[in-house]
């Protein structure tokens, strides 16, 4: 691989009005890599994330994908804030699923899937619809292709949202809670769908709280909190011999 | 477990509550029913013959059409433009927002029926209404008389103020749309007018409907207003033949039948209009008329029918 990481924070902070939720985050994920985060809530894993795909703008500090920098251009030693269709085309390339799965509720499992191939990559209808279904047949759902969103489970929703971020053939993948909203009986075939993905090399960035798969799956586990990263290691390392104080606080309360 | 082999006890039989409220509300109600009809029946100067003779009346009939067509014509008016002021006002461009700030504090801020009454006699002040390109020789111009006609201005009049309050419909219908829909979508890449178009609008469209329904029923009414253009539509007929054989009251009650037969069949529409956009949404489609008719004879005695959306299964037991 090159050496060029995928995703690359250097002290970067966010501020909702007076409250800062990002404190200073430095971290790489490398083309290929599993990174899992882990926290209590409020503790900006999520607003992170969020940060990654120009969803919310940084504050301060400087944050690249695929070593372009997210939102702006950067020429001589200046920043030139990016337009609306570019910030499009960079987020068009980052694959997002959400914790309350976010379907379009008016369109079928299939229409889902081919709405943003269609409409943003101007693909031609056939060759969308070929890659959707067997995007569907992948996850599971190649029966649940005509159905809508509110006559799926929410797990079968979930796998949707995944087939549709995937439609777009991403370089990069982020996943936001993708199973804390579950019935737990559902998280099983989620955290599947997303084990098969690691394992094609897919580099993803997963906020989570499922700490069995953050072991089985992550390359590396980053716990955050009150907006700064408290510790980075190995999954196994960190789960089974966690070095800093409140790590160790919130996992003898999670695990 | 129950045992699937069980018999199901019979069915409950109980003397009903008795409801004497309702045939006591009955009576005082049919009472002043017959009174306000038998006085209005009898009224020895208002002679319905006039309103049998002038209900079909060909000048009427075409007074209908008139007002149909100012109706239908408005509202494709309010509802275009609505759609684009409302796109404009959520825009995050400033000067467009604005824009369409000002466009509602206008229009809704001033009487629909001043605003004919300016269109209708906009020629008083600008006799010519001219397009050009400053500083060249392109230039058009035409009188305001024939360009603004009466049709056209009530219809200008109409339609414009229309699309100040439906602008506010469809905001309100775009505002109801969760904004994680939105998120998804930027996220997969989509530009704010494609998200707006193939996901929010669509969506809204469940909130958006049944006020429009109600504003197209209301324009109906509304387009009386035209009178002052003096535009031959339902009403302006109806007084026209009245300020010629001075049966003012018959006439208006001509007028009036018309305008209820009309609003009571766009009401029907209404309704099934929502019941079709409430799929999906509701456990249990409401009733037409004809059942909850039907259930209401039957049910006199009966306790109010139970809400449609009861859980279907108790809460699980705490522990």
């Amino acid at each position: 691989m090159s050496g060029t990481p995928m995703v690359k924070a250097e002290e970067v902070h966010k501020s909702f009005g007076r409250l800062e939720v990002l404190r200073g985050i430095d971290l790489e994920v490398d083309p290929g890599e599993v990174m899992c985060m882990i926290g209590p809530s409020g503790s900006g894993k999520s607003t992170f994330l969020r940060c990654i795909n120009h969803l919310e703008k940084i504050d301060c500090g400087r944050l690249s994908v695929d070593g372009e920098l997210v939102g702006y251009r950067e020429r001589g030693d200046k920043l030139y804030e990016l337009p609306d269709p570019e910030v499009c085309k960079k987020r068009s390339e980052i694959g997002m699923v959400f914790q309350r799965f976010n379907l379009f509720p008016h369109m079928t499992a299939l229409q889902n899937v081919i709405e943003a191939p269609i409409r943003v990559k101007k693909e031609n209808q056939g060759a969308a619809v070929a890659r959707a279904r067997s995007l569907l047949e992948r996850v599971g759902l190649a029966d649940k292709i005509d159905a809508y969103p509110n006559q799926l489970s929410g797990g079968q929703q979930q796998r949707v949202a995944i087939a549709r971020a995937l439609a777009m053939q991403p370089k990069l993948m982020l996943f936001d809670e993708p199973t804390s909203a579950l019935d737990p009986e559902l998280v099983g075939d989620v955290l599947d769908v997303m084990r098969g993905l690691a394992n094609d090399g897919m580099t993803m960035v997963v906020v989570t709280h499922e700490m069995g798969f953050a072991r089985e799956v992550g390359d590396t586990l980053v716990f955050m909190d009150g907006g700064v990263i408290v510790e980075t290691g190995k999954p196994r390392d960190v789960l089974a011999n966690p070095q800093h104080e409140r790590t160790r606080a919130f996992l003898s309360k999670v695990l | 477990m129950a045992d699937p082999l069980r018999r199901r006890p019979a069915a409950i039989k109980a003397v009903p509550v008795r409801h004497p409220g309702r045939w006591v509300a009955a009576v005082v109600v049919v009472a002043i029913v017959a009174e306000i009809v038998y006085t209005f029946a009898t009224a020895p100067n208002l002679k319905w013959n006039v309103v049998g003779r002038f209900l079909f009346q060909r000048l009427i009939q075409q007074g209908i059409v008139v007002t149909l067509e100012l109706t239908v014509l408005a509202m494709l008016i309010g509802i275009a433009l609505g759609v684009i002021i409302a796109v404009m006002r959520l825009s995050p461009n400033p000067v467009v927002a604005s824009a369409s700030w000002f466009y509602i504090w206008f229009f809704r801020g001033t009487p629909v029926l001043v605003q004919i009454f300016l269109w209708f006699n906009l020629a008083t002040v600008l006799p010519y209404i001219g397009l050009g390109i400053p500083f060249t020789a392109i230039h058009w111009q035409a009188s305001t008389n024939s360009l603004i006609p009466a049709f056209i201005a009530a219809t200008l009049g109409l339609g414009l103020n229309e699309a100040a309050y439906m602008a506010e419909i469809v905001r309100a219908g775009i505002i109801s749309v969760e904004h994680g829909q939105t998120e998804a979508a930027q996220a997969l890449g989509m530009t704010r007018l494609l998200v707006m178009r193939r996901i929010v609008l669509p969506q809204a469209m469940r909130v958006i409907i049944p006020p429009t329904g109600n504003e197209t029923i209301s324009m109906l009414k509304t387009t009386s207003l035209a009178f002052v253009a003096s535009v031959p539509e339902l009403f302006t007929r109806s007084q026209q033949i009245a300020s010629a054989n001075f049966y003012v009251i018959e006439l208006a009650i001509v007028a009036s039948i018309w305008y209820l037969l009309m609003t009571s069949i766009l009401t029907v529409g209404q309704f099934y209009l929502e019941r079709y956009f409430a799929r999906g949404s509701q456990r249990a489609l409401p009733p037409t008329p004809l059942q909850r008719f039907r259930r209401l004879l039957f049910s006199f005695h009966a306790p109010p029918p139970m809400p449609v959306d009861v859980p279907l299964s108790l809460p699980s037991e705490h522990r």
